[in-house]
């Protein structure tokens, strides 16, 4: 094997320099474009040109799936066999395409590929879905990987519907909103309404609409803002979170592909309320269409002085970094995702502190989920008397849900908090894709619980499903009929956390490991004695004891399965 | 997984930081050291050499029985005997009277002035103490001296001019509550790895500004606010420069130069020249780094001064050092926590080996050999009739070594050291050593200097006797006996009361210094009796509270973390007017290099223990570092053989390009019998202090032929990035 | 900055510790051990082991005492049965992982909880071959618990030598080299403080290594240069 030409690598890293660690994720991506993986000079050279030890820079790359430090094939194919995509008969796509290691262009040229199993990738309404150098395509069992790389270009456009369409109002069309039609629909107004504000009033708004995040945790929006805006330290920071990886969820993906702008003018009025004058927006690694649609937007929002200094004339000044993830669930947890800016392995910190007052460098930061950003223009548009207006009382606002699986019609939809499954399922998704009877729904993706057909009439709001004892999460709603084996679903949930702990605290480290190989088993039909304590004392542990929030729902859904179907744990009870 | 019968406490046998150690042993086999992460000195860290590097002790060459050489060596025709087929094995009584019979028979012909020794700052305070007491009691000689004198000599005589002290002002874990300190001729990564750490959590964790002032590149550089990259020998204007920089701004400490310091006006005076213009001419140091540094220093809430060989090995060694003390006391920071001037220390026991009196000039204590009172005080402590002792100043290291022939030394002992390695100008004490009349070594392997010696005393190592360090900060703390002692070998401090006895009885003297200690308990107890800075210093306060600082007033008194809080030793701190006298050498067409001599961090001095330790395998063979830009130059590739020569000799090694040194500027470690710097090193002292120039001589440096290499043309695989 | 006591409740003793304090040292002052496995009092502390979880009467999920700082007015149980299972289930699942032959302190621990060490029959233990790469300690990673400690002294809480971090994640997670190099090839300086703070014998000694391999102090001494550097090495390495 020959050396690396480093001299290749120099114009980025030259450029990367001054920043330090925290462009080594930035810097390893170059490099890997470059290269096509990271060889050890080439880390070698980044470790000394950012001033980082070598070891810590061997530590980031192997903790990110997507860095490779072997080379790998020209063309790398990501296949997900993830829940939805499973349903859709995924397995057997991995299988066939994995026959094919090396194919011949038709010029003869000999291409060497590389499959990778890869988790949800945000696409499990195109189940089963796969990303081809980074692109997008839905697979059939049938099709090999050399019909799959002919289909070129255009992203798979998702069915966008719902009862009402207030954030996604531009979304679903195929089309990305360019700045121009989001300004000629209204954009920016609340931008410029709240920069007329004080900011302590545009916090005060938001607290009132009674807006909470919409990436699972369902903190107030409002209470965070206030809580960095009064926080010692500076400076302080925004953080757009768009590490969207919860299998089942692309709905940021869609808010992000079709209307970039809203969540930009959501993450701007969130800078002026806090006093930020940088935010970072970070995407998921396998996002790379929302990556590029953002970088757009962002320079079409700098072109027109709604990012950069003095914005529409103010004294407010603040700017975007778009920041890539490299293959890492853990990251879309708030600090983990810190530690990834940073420069460093997705470890998740313990809190306290809080982001608020101890954040991205240690500084106070506001970090809010992609759909949540959306909310804000639309709560200054219309005001939070009116906003409130829309869901429950206690679950005001607008939702967006990923309806995937066993449905008719795959899709985004909004719809007002309070609606129940049934209405979702049913009247909006159609149903179910065949004559065959439901059986369950997985709500809130890996780290959801399931609901049986005795839910399908709860209410989808914050109060209504905590009742029924289920959790909202990210809003995923993927649907089982009644023929699926549902111990290869709980299988698959338990190897993709299996696969996506960060390894930091020993309960999900070692639990979710434990959870795997017991279902790995209870799916081939081997069962132990004691295996429903087993899996019960790993659950309760995990969820107790865990350091973040991803141990602590890595069993949630393998917990409420034992709830309702003990039978599935243990060999069948002689008639 | 093994059960130790036993864990014992001690302190490291290496350097001056004396880190705290627990020996693990099994069957007389220590196979583990910790450290008990509560010592206030190195809260459980350790170095390489502490916790891996202890296995010298058992090392299938070290010496565990007295030896005789087979053929009577004679002045001028004195060899070298590294092979046991050269030596007989004799009983201890006989090796002793062997050895009393021939020191007294010198003695009685040539007299005080042919009597000389090297104590050693390896052994105890009580090994160091009897064997200057045998030495000026039974001899009446005070040639008595030890490596002290290749190291910090100009630091101590320094400070014992300005101040009146000989020590680190302040404790070493104390760098956490510098807001600046300055490091200079000091790499603490290799040489003092554990003040390292915390000087390294000074900058990352608690917010300190470090200004390094150092001719290479050395790690801590790193962590530095400021490097100032000086030309070798230049201290004096460099630091004067920033004495300028302070005065013309106004940055000094008006009240403190009022209350506390005598001569400001003359040394203001003096300082008028150092422009950081002029210190740049000289120095290489670009002015507004001497300005930047000034400044910083002078501004600083709490700032010190930390300072290793670089400073005092030097023909101008004490003028370097005074240019630092003139620092503290223009600005006040001396006499507070957190602040201060502190010389680091080399050896484990370099500190107490002079208080202990392992000096030429003071008895222990530092009390003046040619102060009447002194002497009287000693007669009495050693039933000496009055007037015995010299009241004459003793030779010093490297005097002993010059004086050797007709008329001088005739007879020399050394405890420990190894001057075949560690003396400048090797070719000449080679000269000298052959022409010794008599030459006893007590050590645990036969080293260069040993080789030349008619008897050899198996010593025992120091975990396998009882005593006391006193480490870099004045703690003192005790050393225990973990293992018997390996084969016949005997603790020094046994050795020297055995032979101090037979030497008295040869000599019949009417009354005995007394010899006749149970333990080095009772040793330590008669020097605190007269050594004030040690009356409370007692092994069972030792036992029971762990390390004192001294000075230790009394039984009561609990030690002192930090000096001068109200006065200096000497009154008033004095300011000494400085000119810049250039290096002895300066690198001219034919010798175009400065080379520099020190140590790495896996060996210790002369080699003797760590070349006999598995530390070996991570730094095997000698190396010159030379700068990439200067390499390239001569067409020297790393690993290269080069040739260094000197005025005075030369030696082939492999190169180690390293960007670690500067231009100009190429380095050896002095360990290395193969390659031994000290060939190359320059003899000439400092005036005040006796001090060897080793930090600058001039070389060339010449690409060799492999096969000069001879047994290391193979590469060594080294260990160590 | 002095501030005044806070009063809780650990255990059904009512206290008042400095709100400063962890819960840990908070409990130890009034003699309620919590186990901990990870904590190390002169290491950063991370919270990693989860064995010294409490429950805590705000807090929704199990609180580690080791890190957590008391609060006005809650009532903490440092052994209720939320908390017995976790610690139970956390040495288990610990037993089923990595050789703990050489961590009495954690076998100890495991038998106050009645931790079954055989609870996970068919789970993939961690079994790393030992390295030996350099004359000083060995690394079996087969007794690994990944406590960090080693990291974290070969780093910011000791030494800034930064030669170890970590390879893969989630239960792969090792502590490794840059590119897996033998020790001798990185910044390592062999201090030892990793070798201090292991808990485990996952780093040793190479002398006490050797001796546990069945040699005597002699034949130990007697090993050649070569025999005491350890076998993996990169071929082209030179000065």
């Amino acid at each position: 094997m020959s050396a690396p030409d480093l001299a290749l690598l120099q114009p980025v890293l030259s450029e990367l320099a001054p920043q330090g660690r925290t462009a080594l994720l930035p810097a390893l991506h170059a490099a890997q474009d470059l290269y096509g993986y990271i060889p050890e000079p080439v880390a070698e050279e980044i470790a000394r040109t950012l001033r980082i030890p070598l070891a810590d820079v061997f530590g980031v790359l192997e903790f990110y799936a997507l860095f490779h430090t072997e080379p790998v094939g020209k063309v790398i194919i990501h296949v997900c066999n993830d829940p939805a995509c499973a349903l859709a008969g995924a397995d057997t796509v991995l299988k066939q395409l994995s026959r094919h290691a090396e194919y011949a262009l038709e010029t003869g040229e000999l291409v060497s590929v590389t499959i990778e199993q890869a988790p949800c990738l945000g696409l499990c309404d195109h189940a089963p879905a796969l990303l081809i150098q980074n692109t997008p395509a839905t697979a059939s069992p049938e099709s090999t990987w050399q019909e799959l790389v002919a289909k070129t270009g255009r992203r798979p456009q998702t069915h966008v519907d719902g009862d009402l369409r207030l954030l996604t109002k531009r979304c679903g069309s195929g089309q990305t909103t360019s700045l121009e039609a989001y300004l000629a629909d209204g954009g920016y107004t609340a931008l410029k309404k709240a920069l007329a504000m004080s900011s302590t009033s545009v916090i005060e708004e938001i607290k009132a609409s009674g807006l909470v995040g919409r990436g699972g945790a369902a903190f107030p929006t409002g209470l965070k803002w206030e809580s960095a805006a009064q926080a010692q330290g500076s400076p302080k920071y925004v953080v757009c979170n768009a590490d969207e990886a919860e299998p089942g969820t692309f709905k940021d993906r869609v808010l992000m592909e079709d209307d970039p702008h809203q969540i930009l003018e959501g993450m701007i009025i969130s800078a002026y309320a806090i006093g930020a004058e940088k935010g970072y927006f970070y995407i998921r690694g396998e996002y790379l269409n929302a990556y590029h649609t953002i970088q757009r937007a962002v320079e079409e929002a700098r072109t027109a002085n709604l990012l950069g200094a003095h914005i529409l004339g103010s004294d407010f000044s603040f700017d975007i970094e778009i920041r890539r993830g490299a293959g890492a669930y853990i990251c879309g947890e708030e600090t983990a995702l810190f530690e990834s800016i940073e420069g460093k392995r997705g470890f998740p910190r313990v809190k306290p502190p809080f982001p608020t007052t101890h954040g991205l460098f240690g500084k106070p930061t506001v970090i809010n989920n992609v759909e949540t950003l959306a909310n804000v223009p639309l709560i200054l548009n219309l005001g939070a008397k009116e906003y409130r207006k829309i869901g429950t009382e206690k679950s005001p606002g607008p939702k967006l849900f990923c309806l995937s699986g066993d449905v008719h019609q795959p899709g985004l939809y909004e719809v007002p908090f309070g609606v129940t499954l049934r209405h979702l399922i049913f009247d909006l998704g159609g149903g179910l894709r065949s004559d065959v009877p439901f059986q369950a729904a997985l709500i809130g993706g890996a780290a959801g619980t399931f609901a049986t057909s005795d839910h399908l009439d709860t209410p989808l709001s914050f109060e209504g499903l905590r009742s029924a004892g289920l959790t909202l999460g990210s809003g995923v709603i993927t649907v089982f009929d009644a023929q699926r084996d549902l111990r290869d679903v709980l299988y698959r949930l338990a190897r993709f956390f299996a696969e996506e702990s960060c390894g930091k605290c020993y309960p999900c480290q070692i639990g979710t490991q434990r959870q795997y190989e017991i279902l790995a088993r209870l799916r081939n039909g081997q069962f132990l004695p004691g295996d429903i304590e087993r899996l019960q004392d790993v659950g309760w542990t995990m969820t107790d004891a865990s350091l973040c929030g991803l141990g602590q729902t890595a069993a949630s859904a393998i917990l409420s399965a034992l709830k309702y179907w003990p039978h599935l744990f243990q060999p069948a009870q002689p008639a | 997984m093994l059960t130790p019968e036993c864990i014992v406490s001690t302190v490291c046998p290496f350097c001056g930081v004396g880190c705290n150690l627990e020996l693990h042993v099994r069957d007389g086999f220590i196979y583990k050291v910790t450290s008990p992460f509560d010592a206030v000195v190195n809260h459980g860290n350790l170095c390489v050499k502490g916790r891996f590097g202890y296995d010298f002790i058992y090392n299938p060459q070290r010496i565990t029985v007295p030896l005789i050489r087979k053929t009577p060596q004679r002045p001028g025709e004195r060899t070298q005997a590294f092979d046991l087929s050269e030596w007989r094995e004799a009983s201890w009584d006989e090796a002793l009277d062997y050895v009393a019979d021939r020191l007294v028979e010198i003695y009685r012909k040539d007299g005080s002035h042919a009597m000389a020794v090297y104590c050693c700052a390896k052994a105890t305070n009580e090994d160091n103490y009897l064997l200057q007491k045998m030495y000026r009691a039974l001899f009446r000689t005070n040639n008595v001296d030890h490596c002290t004198r290749l190291c910090h000599a100009a630091s101590v005589v320094a400070l014992q001019m300005a101040i009146g002290s000989a020590a680190m002002s302040n404790t070493a874990a104390e760098v956490i509550e510098n807001d600046v300190f300055i490091l200079t001729g000091s790499n603490p990564t290799e040489n003092h790895p554990i003040i390292a750490l915390q000087m390294k959590a000074a900058v990352r964790k608690y917010g300190a500004k470090l200004i390094v002032v150092d001719p290479r590149r050395i790690e801590m550089v790193d962590y530095a606010t400021l490097y100032l990259p000086i030309k070798p020998g230049t201290d004096v204007p460099v630091f004067s420069a920033m004495a300028h920089v302070i005065l013309k701004e106004g940055l000094y400490n008006r009240q403190f130069i009022a209350e506390r310091t005598e001569n400001f006006e003359a040394f203001a005076a003096s300082m008028e020249k150092f422009t950081p213009e002029y210190a740049e001419n000289i120095s290489g140091v670009d002015r507004d780094l001497i300005i930047e540094a000034a400044r910083l220093y002078a501004t600083a809430k709490n700032a010190a001064i930390y300072w290793a060989l670089g400073i005092p090995e030097s023909s101008h060694g004490v003028a370097n050092a005074l240019s630092l003390i003139n620092l503290a006391l223009l600005t006040g920071h001396i006499g507070r926590r957190g602040t201060g001037l502190n010389p680091l220390r080399g050896q484990n026991n370099v500190q107490g080996a002079s208080d202990s009196g392992a000096m030429p000039w003071h008895y222990p204590g530092y009390q003046r050999v040619d102060v009447e009172d002194n002497a009287r005080r000693w007669e009495q402590a050693w039933n000496i009739e009055p007037g015995g002792l010299s009241r004459e100043l003793g030779l010093t290291t490297t005097e002993i070594l010059s004086s050797v022939g007709p008329g001088g030394v005739r007879a020399l002992y050394i405890m420990g050291e190894n001057p075949m390695m560690s003396e400048p100008n090797l070719n000449h004490t080679r000269k000298k050593m052959q022409e010794l009349e008599f030459l006893v070594a007590q050590d645990l392997f036969i080293n260069e200097s040993g080789a030349f010696a008619d008897v050899f005393l198996p010593a025992a190592s120091w975990a396998e006797k009882e005593g006391t360090f006193t480490n870099t900060d004045r703690r003192v703390q005790r050393v225990r006996q973990v293992i018997p002692p390996r084969g016949q070998s005997r603790p020094d401090w046994e050795i020297i009361c055995d032979l101090a006895k037979r030497i008295e009885k040869r000599l019949g003297r009417p009354q005995t210094a007394y010899w006749d200690y149970r333990h080095p308990s009772e040793v330590l107890e008669e020097m605190g009796r007269y050594v004030p800075e040690y009356a409370g210093v007692t092994y069972e306060r030792l036992e029971r509270e762990g390390g004192l600082q001294t000075p230790v007033w009394d039984r009561q008194h609990p030690g002192t973390p930090f000096l001068f809080a109200d006065t200096f030793p000497r009154g008033r701190g004095k300011f000494y007017p400085l000119d810049y006298t250039p290096n002895a050498e300066m690198p001219d067409e034919d010798y175009p290099f400065v080379l520099s001599t020190g140590r790495v961090l896996e060996h210790w001095h002369g080699g003797t223990l760590t070349r006999h330790s598995w530390l070996d395998d991570l730094f095997p063979e000698p190396l010159v570092d030379i700068h990439p830009g200067d390499a390239a130059h001569l067409g020297i590739q790393d690993g290269d053989a080069v040739r260094v020569t000197s005025r005075r000799g030369s030696i082939v090694l492999r190169a180690h390009v390293t960007p670690k040194t500067n231009p100009g500027v190429v380095f050896i470690p002095f360990h290395f019998r193969e390659a031994a710097a000290n060939l190359l090193t320059h003899d000439i002292l400092d005036p005040q202090a006796k001090i060897p120039e080793y930090k600058a001589a001039v070389v060339r440096v010449t690409k060799a032929r492999p096969e000069e290499l001879g047994a290391r043309a193979e590469p060594q695989v080294r260990g160590r990035y | 900055m002095e501030s005044s006591p806070v009063t809780l409740t650990i255990d059904g003793q009512t206290i008042q510790a400095n709100p400063n304090t962890t819960i840990l040292e908070a409990a130890q002052q009034v003699g309620i051990e919590i186990p901990t496995i990870c904590y190390h009092e002169h290491c950063t502390a991370n919270a990693l082991c989860r064995i010294c979880v409490v429950e805590v009467s705000n807090a929704r999920a199990l609180v580690p005492a080791c890190i957590a700082n008391v609060q006005e007015g809650v009532v903490v149980q440092t052994h209720s049965a939320r908390v017995q299972r976790a610690r139970r289930t956390i040495l288990e699942m610990l037993h089923s992982s990595v050789d703990l032959s050489e961590a009495p302190e954690i076998l100890a621990m495991a038998k106050n909880y009645n931790a079954d060490p055989q609870r996970f029959p068919d789970a993939q233990r961690r079994e790393p071959p030992v390295i030996d790469d350099n004359p000083m300690y060995i690394r079996d990673y087969a007794k690994c618990i990944l406590c960090w400690r080693c990291v974290q002294v070969c780093a910011e809480d000791a030494q800034y030598t930064y030669a170890i971090n970590f390879s893969g994640r989630g239960y792969e997670t090792q502590i490794s080299t840059f590119f897996h190099h033998a020790m001798p090839e990185t910044t390592c300086v062999f201090c030892g403080q990793c070798v201090g703070v292991c808990p485990t014998g996952a780093l040793k000694p190479k002398r006490e290594w050797l001796l546990e391999q069945g040699h005597n102090p002699e034949t130990i001494m007697q090993l050649t240069r070569s025999e005491r550097r350890g076998k993996k090495r990169r071929a082209n390495l030179t000065v």
